[in-house]
């Protein structure tokens, strides 16, 4: 608070204004969950609601312990996680690289291009069946759904950030008789970061659904494997658990690639 | 320096195809500075990338001595670089990125005032040091020919006169050879030993002026009586 030594009465007015409102901001957030819990709870404790059928807060926080005391409660985050984390890296890495394949060859990018299109509007659960039969009903079966969900996006993303770069940059580049390569590492990689950025942030919620979606077609275990089952079995506690707990994953995975935008952008 | 012969060059679209130059002959003499104005849509930049190689004329010959850089209308600095790498830009491009070279465009940049922005990011910049960062840029990679696609039309009026006597005045004084493209007629008096006026499209050259007043600085040419009816007759040249 050192610095504020040398700011206006108006300026000090402000900070501290722009304070109050973060702080107001972060204190809303957190009541309207503490409101939908306790609401929840509440009503699951006075029978208005049936918590056979929805469950409640305490009743997951009690199936939560007895996931961890019969060890379960790792293994099955640790599989979904490990296998939503492999499709990620696998979807955005191949995607970026395909995408780079398409944006060096317009011949081969106008090729592509319906194939791709047919590819991102097809609902991928349908090649449910194929993937069991072709791959089988392991954890890779599993991966490679999570990869077909997000890859199509990572493709089509990364490619219009490629092909946005400014014309006026590129013209620099060709002037100054810059290789493909050449202007694909000093200009079009660096100047696509934005891009990336965000093709990171739609792939991360991708995965989540490709690997929740395979889980529910082929499975042994995971998150998604305990939901199904859960629903199966009409133990709904088990059902809501394994949601809540994908929640608290996907936001603190969103969140992580927040940390590398933070990163990059700097 | 750099000779156009005959030059003629159409260019294809599905719509058709459209005679952009036609016959057009004119010279860049070493250490001189050619403008060549027209009128807008006449093909300026064509002649620009045919001048740089960029595209192969249809028939005639451009013969070129020496190697050549270009700057162009917006100043193109990478923001995600320091000035400095952005000046180092053409050495890695054109893998002469060896210490001595690099020195050599750090001491040019501080001979041009860029010493404090050197570490800066572009967007720190004003226009007018953007561009002069880009001029410097252009410099760097030592060409002997410089090309400008009018690199002062995205500049403000008062920073487009300021900026035009800066880059006059570093070109002139590393005695580069240069050839401006324009549609600004003050703008080519101003800096030029030599007016080029070009015709509508197909282009060709309609007359050539050789500007001798004012001792070739742009301030003091255009407080010369000369400037006024020599801005008149390339006007009437053009059909404005």
């Amino acid at each position: 608070m050192k610095k504020n030594i040398n700011y206006s009465r108006e300026h000090i007015a402000y900070l501290k204004k722009q304070r109050n409102k973060k702080i107001i901001v972060n204190v809303s957030r957190v009541l309207i969950l503490v409101f939908i819990l306790g609401i929840w709870e509440l009503c699951a404790q006075l029978k208005v609601i049936d918590p056979f059928i929805t469950s409640s807060p305490s009743r997951v926080c009690v199936t939560i312990g007895e996931l961890y005391k019969n060890g379960t409660l790792f293994y099955h985050i640790g599989i979904t996680l490990a296998e939503t984390l492999a499709g990620f890296v696998i979807a955005v890495v191949l995607g970026y690289s395909i995408a780079v394949v398409l944006w060096a060859s317009d011949t081969v990018h106008k090729v592509i291009e319906p194939y791709i299109v047919v590819l991102n509007s097809l609902p991928k659960i349908a090649l449910g069946p194929l993937i069991i039969i072709w791959i089988g009903t392991g954890y890779d079966a599993i991966i490679f759904m999570t990869v077909l969900v997000s890859i199509i996006v990572c493709i089509m993303n990364m490619l219009a950030g490629f092909i946005e770069v400014d014309k006026t940059k590129l013209l620099l580049m060709q002037s100054m008789g810059a290789s493909k390569a050449t202007t694909l590492r000093k200009l079009i990689i660096p100047a696509s970061v934005p891009a990336l950025i965000n093709t990171l942030k739609v792939a991360v919620g991708l995965a989540w659904i490709g690997s929740i979606m395979g889980e529910y077609i082929v499975s042994k275990a995971g998150l998604g494997y305990l939901i199904v089952y859960g629903g199966q079995v009409f133990k709904l506690d088990l059902v809501m658990t394994a949601t809540f707990i994908l929640c608290a994953l996907a936001g603190g995975m969103y969140g992580i690639v927040t940390l590398v935008e933070k990163k990059l952008k700097k | 320096m750099l000779t156009f012969e005959n030059i003629s060059y159409t260019y294809h679209t599905k719509e058709g195809e459209t005679t952009a130059v036609k016959d057009l002959s004119f010279n860049v003499a070493k250490g001189e500075f050619v403008s060549v104005i027209g009128p807008s849509g006449c093909g300026k930049t064509t002649i620009l990338s045919l001048a740089a190689g960029l595209l192969a004329p249809s028939s005639g010959e451009v013969k070129r001595n020496g190697e050549f850089a270009y700057m162009l209308q917006r100043d193109a600095l990478f923001p995600w670089r320091t000035v400095e790498q952005n000046i180092f830009l053409p050495l890695e491009v054109k893998k002469r990125n060896t210490p001595e070279m690099r020195e050599k465009a750090v001491a040019l940049a501080v001979k041009y005032g860029l010493k404090d922005f050197l570490k800066k990011s572009p967007s720190q910049l004003s226009g007018g040091m953007r561009q002069r960062a880009a001029l410097i840029r252009t410099l760097a990679a030592e060409p002997e020919i410089l090309m400008l696609d009018e690199p002062f039309s995205a500049l403000d009026y008062q920073t487009r006169l300021e900026v035009c006597d800066d880059v006059q005045g570093i070109i002139k004084g590393e005695k580069k050879t240069a050839l401006l493209i324009t549609h600004d007629i003050s703008e080519a008096i101003a800096l030029s030993d030599k007016v080029v006026v070009l015709s509508a499209r197909p282009a060709h050259v309609v007359a050539e002026h050789a500007i001798t007043f004012g001792e070739s600085s742009p301030k003091k040419r255009r407080e010369c009586g000369e400037f006024a009816s020599t801005f008149e007759l390339l006007r009437k040249e053009l059909g404005i």
